[in-house]
C-alpha cells in the first residue's frame, strides 16, 4: 500500500475528528508542516488539542487554527509571538498548558518510545511541579512527568522517499522526529519525495516505521520571523 | 556611571573559558557572542537544535530553515551539527553545557530566578529557560539591576512565579556584580563611578561586599 497522498486534504480523510489530539512538529516558523495546518483548518475539526512548541504568529502557523477557533487547548513552551493567543488564553477562551521546552520534547519521545513517564529535575519547586510525584535520587529532587502521545502527528521533513524514510535539514528539524514517533497516525509533508533506495541508509533522521501518510509540499512559504542579517562590506563576527 | 547593555554584556563575555559550550539567552545575553575575548574559544548553542552558531547571514543570504532560538536567522560554521529537539535538551538537561547566560525580571538573595511569567499580564511561557537553569554548570543573569518603575529586581524573595530555586551563580547588572553561593550573595564589582551606597538603595536583597571593595 502506498504512504504517498495526493495532497494535504486527501492525507487527512479519515483520520480527523472532533476533540481530537494533534502534534505539529516546529519552532517558532520554521519547520512547520504549512500544507497539512492550512487543510486541517478547511477540514472544520473542532475542540482540537494542539501539541506544538509554539502557536505560530497570528496569520500564519498554527496561529490560523486559533483565529477559527478551532483550538480547544493548547500544549507549549512559548506563545509570545502570538497576540490573538495571549487574548484567547487571558479572556479563558483557551486553555494552555505550558510545559518546559526540554520536558515537552521528552514527554513526546516518551510517548513514541513506549515509557509512560519519567523523572527530570527541570521545573522543580515552580509551577510546573504543582501535583506532581517527587522523588529523590543521590540527594536531588526530581518531579515525575507523563508521557504524550498524539491520535495524528503533522511533520514536516525535507526530503522522504516513499517508503517514508525522512531526512531533515538544519534548524527545521526541532521537534519532528519526535512527533514523528508519537502519532497514532503521522502525516509528513516534504519539498522533495525520492526514489526508494535513493536516501543514503546511513543518512536517514527518521525510519519510514513512524510514517504512514507522505504528501510534497505545494506553495510553501517559509516566512522568516526575525530576518536578521550582517553587511558584506562592514566585515566583522 | 552605570553600564550600558553592551558594557553588561562585554562583562559576561569575561566568564567564557577556552572550551567552554555555552547557551545565551535571547535579548542582552544575545549581544555576549560580539565580546568574545580573543584567544578565547566556545562553541554556541542553540536550544532549538544546532551547535556552532555562526554569525548573521549577509544581507540575501537568509535561510528559514536556519534560526537561532530567538528566531533569528543566522549561519553555520563548521563545526556545526544539527540535531532534534529532544537531543538539544539532552545535552543541557544533562549537564553537557558549560555556562548559560540569561535574562531575569527577578532573583533572589538564594539564587532563586523568575522570568518567565506575570499572572494576570504576561503569557509568553518559559521556553527552555526551566531546563536551563535546571542542567547548566553555571547559570549568568544579566539584567537592569532595577525595573523601568524603579522597583528593586534583586530581592530577599521573588514574588514572580519561579523559573528555578538556588540556580544563578552570578548577576551582572549596571550597577556591577553579585557572586551568588549557598552561604548568600556578595557583590564583588562596582560600575565605574557607582557607588556602594547607591547599589544599597537600589537593592531588596541582603548581600555582603567584597574585602578589594571596601579597601
Amino acid at each position: 500500500m502506498s504512504k504517498v497522498y495526493q495532497n494535504a486534504t486527501v492525507a487527512l480523510e479519515g483520520v480527523l475528528f472532533d476533540g481530537m489530539t494533534i502534534m505539529a512538529g516546529g519552532f517558532g516558523l520554521c519547520g512547520i508542516p504549512e500544507n497539512l495546518i492550512v487543510a486541517l483548518r478547511d477540514s472544520g475539526t473542532k475542540n482540537i488539542t494542539a501539541i506544538s512548541n509554539n502557536a505560530g504568529i497570528d496569520d500564519f502557523g498554527l496561529g490560523v487554527l486559533l483565529q477559527t477557533r478551532q483550538i480547544k487547548k493548547m500544549v507549549s513552551s512559548y506563545v509570545g509571538e502570538n497576540k490573538e493567543f495571549e487574548r484567547q488564553y487571558l479572556a479563558e477562551e483557551l486553555e494552555l498548558e505550558f510545559n518546559p521546552q526540554g520536558t515537552l520534547a521528552e514527554r513526546i519521545r516518551a510517548g513514541g518510545a513506549g515509557i509512560p513517564g519519567f523523572y527530570t529535575k527541570t521545573g522543580v519547586g515552580t509551577l510546573v511541579a504543582e501535583g506532581k510525584e517527587q522523588k529523590d535520587f543521590d540527594g536531588e529532587t526530581y518531579i515525575l512527568e507523563t508521557c504524550l502521545k498524539a491520535d495524528v502527528s503533522l511533520v514536516k521533513a525535507w526530503k522522504a522517499d516513499k517508503e517514508g524514510n525522512l531526512v531533515f535539514r538544519k534548524t527545521a528539524r526541532n521537534f519532528n522526529p519526535m512527533m514523528a514517533t508519537a502519532g497514532a497516525v503521522t502525516v509528513v509533508e516534504v519539498e522533495e519525495l525520492v526514489e526508494i533506495g535513493e536516501l543514503d541508509p546511513d543518512q536517514i533522521h527518521t525510519p519510514g516505521i513512524f510514517v504512514q501518510r507522505i504528501i510534497v509540499s505545494k506553495d510553501l512559504e517559509k516566512r522568516i520571523e526575525q530576518l536578521t542579517t550582517r553587511q558584506k562590506n562592514k566585515e566583522g563576527n | 556611571m552605570a553600564w550600558t547593555r553592551e558594557e553588561m554584556a562585554h562583562r559576561a563575555a569575561q566568564e567564557l573559558e577556552n572550551g567552554y559550550y555555552v547557551n545565551l539567552g535571547i535579548g542582552i545575553p544575545t549581544l555576549v557572542a560580539n565580546f568574545i575575548p580573543e584567544g578565547i574559544d566556545v562553541t554556541l548553542q542553540s536550544e532549538n537544535g544546532m551547535l556552532g552558531m555562526g554569525p548573521f547571514p549577509y544581507e540575501g543570504e537568509a535561510d528559514p530553515d536556519l534560526i537561532n532560538a530567538g528566531k533569528q536567522t543566522i549561519t553555520e560554521l563548521n563545526r556545526t551539527s544539527y540535531f532534534s529537539s529532544a537531543d538539544s535538551f539532552a545535552m543541557i538537561r544533562g549537564g553537557h553545557i558549560d555556562l548559560s547566560i540569561l535574562g531575569a525580571m527577578q532573583v533572589s538573595q538564594q539564587g532563586d530566578l523568575a522570568n518567565w511569567m506575570i499572572p494576570g499580564k504576561m503569557v509568553k511561557g518559559m521556553g527552555g529557560a526551566m531546563d536551563l537553569v535546571a542542567g547548566v554548570k553555571k547559570v549568568v543573569v544579566i539584567m537592569d539591576h532595577n525595573a523601568r518603575d524603579g522597583s528593586a529586581k534583586f530581592l530577599r524573595e521573588c514574588s514572580l512565579p519561579l523559573t528555578g530555586v538556588k540556580v544563578v551563580d552570578m548577576i551582572i547588572s549596571d550597577v556591577g556584580v553579585f557572586l551568588i553561593k549557598d552561604e548568600g550573595a556578595t557583590l564583588i564589582e562596582l560600575a565605574p563611578d557607582v557607588t556602594i551606597e547607591e547599589v544599597k538603595v537600589k537593592t531588596e536583597a541582603n548581600f555582603k561586599i567584597d574585602k578589594h571593595l571596601l579597601a
